[in-house]
């Protein structure tokens, strides 16, 4: 094999001319630019993703513990439905046709739209651990709440998920590793994050080797600062004499 | 408010079209899923066998591959496979390589828990009746395990069968690919979008159907 | 007026009925034990009670007010009826001192001060002051069930549901859980307490429910009950439980 080339990412990106100190100046810029800024996207599209699978996941997921069998059932639907259709073609859908069915979204954006693709994809999962989360509290406890007098919102805001939530830490952690990687897909809507950069970048300096090395190692620290900052967090709110995080 | 026309959809442009990637997306679920099965299997044995020079490997192989988006690791074989090889290589092989690869690492993770999940009174056992290892793991262990995560396992492969689309980072013709391109020659890519999607969702949620039923029948019989 | 009166209660699970026209009143001040084999039904019908199990027929009024009727401010009735638990069902989130306020001020409006001042002098009552910062999973169960009374107690309850509190505790922690109950009900609280005590029962209850598969049958004063049990269940039951 070739040897290592690293000095490809001070390439100018236009004539292809190393630039010394590898960053553009005057509006021309390198490929270190470049892959920083794609990196600044795919952080941008996973954090606000992120944001929207928690709101809705967390709704969904409570509704479908509700007594109230009308919520249970938008739940369920809810969650099978964007949990059985592929992330890419969630994706196609939120960009080609929603857009063309509902004409006000045109001027949407595509940044938006796949975020709330993949925020709509993801908060499926969220809506299960959230369920699962509420579930794994044994029954007495909802009981506990309701016989203080409680309503049953108060009863979910005070007694139920402040528990659900530290027990479903872990599975939350992963699930928001994944929305990094799940990110990916949006270089099929020409949204300019790290996957598309290596594309491109691949084949203009065929340095193929080089620039997947790259995009890979940040998808890699991505995901560990994702990883480390939930541990904390976990840590932060875990409760004096339970093991892990509560539960029965 | 656009007018859909589904009319354009005839049998012939389906089985001109669709088939051919429908095809293809089946063969790559169900080769991976067996090829995967296979080989994650080995790596959670190497795992568990206490032995560093097999655990590491594999334990560093596992991780990973689950860190990487899968995306990026379809790019990466297809880069790195004709350099191995000498010779390009179709996207269509090296989807199926990549993916089998790939899933050995969910499905290992699976079969570590499973096998985990075995009581050791039952290695014991095994080593009691005089079994050696490899007896004791094929005959005793790994059937149960097998059988305690089977319903892992097939959602796993619905998962497997929706990450088949991502084929389209690299061009290979599957089942998205074909309504794409029908989509793109008739100039209705909103319809052939909507049915693309109704199609995953009718296949993904009667399969998930199919696990439940089949986990209600195996918590019963335990 | 009786403080808790069940007319012709019946439930059912689907097809399966697990209350069967269950009658009977506890009187202000009144304390009464409701034991019965498991599955039974007692359980379930004191979680009747306060509503946390709907039923089908019948009536309960708690202080004249009609559980069963949609139109009753449930949340506003079971804060005044103080409820105990097999598991004590502490919020496990939350220290010792937040579990006795935490819903004097959300539910009652009292100021956080007041209910922290309220709670930590029932904490001193059921004689565990010193755990006030501590959090449910670092007590022992004996421990836990006491905090989960003066928790109950926090709300100035007109009257108390026990539901076998001390079944889920170790032998040699019944006792302090007991005491507390028994000097509740010599100070006067009217009292429905589902458990197989029956040196509880003998010592401070005026009347005992038997229940058997859902059904009452026997509902006698604590003398009679003892005495002379009418029903050979009973009698079953009563030798079983007294020569364990």
């Amino acid at each position: 094999m070739s040897t290592w080339d690293w000095q490809v990412f001070c390439k100018d990106t236009i004539d292809g001319k190393i630039v010394p100190s590898c960053f553009g100046s005057g509006g021309d810029i390198t490929y270190l630019d470049w892959l920083l800024s794609a990196w600044g996207w795919t952080l941008s599209v996973s954090a606000l993703a992120l944001l929207v699978a928690l709101l809705l996941g967390s709704l969904m997921g409570i509704l479908r513990t509700t007594p109230h069998r009308g919520l249970v059932l938008l739940g369920n639907a809810w969650t099978e439905l964007f949990r059985n259709i592929p992330l890419l073609v969630q994706i196609f859908l939120w960009y080609h046709v929603v857009p063309a069915l509902i004409p006000p979204l045109r001027s949407v954006p595509s940044f938006i739209l796949v975020v709330l693709g993949l925020g709509l994809f993801t908060s499926a999962r969220i809506s299960e651990q959230v369920r699962a989360g509420i579930q794994s509290l044994a029954g007495g406890q909802r009981m506990a709440g309701l016989a203080m007098g409680f309503t049953l919102p108060q009863t979910y805001r005070h007694v139920l998920l402040p528990m659900a939530y530290r027990i479903i830490i872990p599975p939350l952690t992963s699930e928001s590793m994944n929305i990094i990687k799940n990110s990916s897909v949006a270089f099929a809507v020409s949204i300019s994050e790290l996957t598309l950069f290596a594309l491109q970048a691949q084949e203009e300096t065929s340095r193929g080797i080089e620039v997947y090395l790259a995009v890979t190692g940040l998808y890699f620290v991505s995901a560990f600062a994702i990883n480390r900052a939930m541990l904390f967090v976990e840590n932060r709110v875990r409760v004096p004499g339970m093991i892990g995080g509560g539960g029965h | 408010m656009l007018a859909l026309d589904f009319s354009f959809l005839t049998p012939a442009v389906i089985s001109g079209y669709v088939v051919k990637g429908f095809i293809f997306s089946l063969q790559l679920t169900l080769i991976a899923m067996l090829g995967g099965v296979v080989l994650g299997t080995l790596l959670a044995l190497m795992r568990l066998s206490g032995r560093p020079w097999l655990v590491m490997p594999a334990a560093g192989y596992v991780n990973t591959m689950r860190s990487i988006p899968l995306v990026m690791v379809i790019l990466w074989f297809f880069l790195l496979i004709p350099l191995v090889i000498g010779r390009p290589l179709g996207a269509e092989i090296s989807a199926i390589i990549t993916f089998t690869l790939f899933e050995a690492a969910y499905y290992s993770e699976i079969m570590r828990a499973g096998i985990q999940s075995i009581s050791r009174g039952q290695v014991a056992a095994g080593y009691a009746l005089g079994m050696s290892y490899r007896q004791t793991m094929g005959l005793i262990v790994l059937p149960q395990a097998f059988r305690n995560m089977l319903p892992v396992l097939l959602t796993q492969t619905i998962i497997l069968f929706q990450d088949t689309s991502l084929v389209y980072a690299i061009g290979a013709y599957d089942l998205l690919k074909g309504f794409e391109i029908a989509g793109k020659n008739f100039n209705r890519p909103v319809e052939t979008y909507l049915v693309a999607a109704v199609l995953y969702f009718a296949i993904s949620f009667s399969l998930s159907l199919l696990v439940k039923k089949l986990q209600q029948r195996i918590a019963i019989v335990r | 007026m009786p403080m808790i009166e069940m007319k012709n209660v019946s439930k059912w699970y689907g097809t399966f009925q697990v209350l069967a026209e269950c009658s009977t009143q506890v009187e202000k001040g009144e304390v009464i034990v409701v034991c019965g084999p498991s599955g039974s039904g007692k359980s379930t019908l004191i979680k009747c009670v306060n509503g946390l199990e709907p039923f089908q027929q019948g009536e309960i009024l708690v202080n004249d007010i009609s559980v069963g009727d949609p139109k009753t401010n449930l949340p506003k009735l079971r804060a005044r009826v103080g409820m105990v638990f097999q598991h004590f069902e502490l919020f496990p989130h939350m220290t010792i001192t937040e579990n006795l306020s935490i819903a004097q001020i959300k539910v009652l409006g009292r100021s956080r001060d007041e209910a922290t001042e309220r709670g930590l002098k029932l904490l001193e009552r059921v004689g565990l002051k010193e755990q006030a910062a501590k959090h449910p999973g670092q007590l022992s169960g004996g421990q836990q069930q006491r905090v989960a009374i003066a928790r109950a107690l926090s709300m100035d309850p007109i009257c108390m549901l026990f539901d076998e509190p001390t079944s889920a505790l170790d032998p040699e922690m019944i006792n302090e859980v007991l005491d507390v109950m028994v000097e509740l009900a010599q100070e006067g609280m009217t009292m429905m307490v589902v458990t197989h005590e029956m040196g509880f029962a003998r010592k401070v209850a005026h009347r005992v429910v038997f229940m058997d598969q859902g059904r009452i049958v026997e509902d006698d004063a604590k003398e009679a009950f003892f005495g002379s049990p009418r029903s050979e269940r009973a009698q079953q039951f009563l030798s079983k439980i007294l020569h364990h």
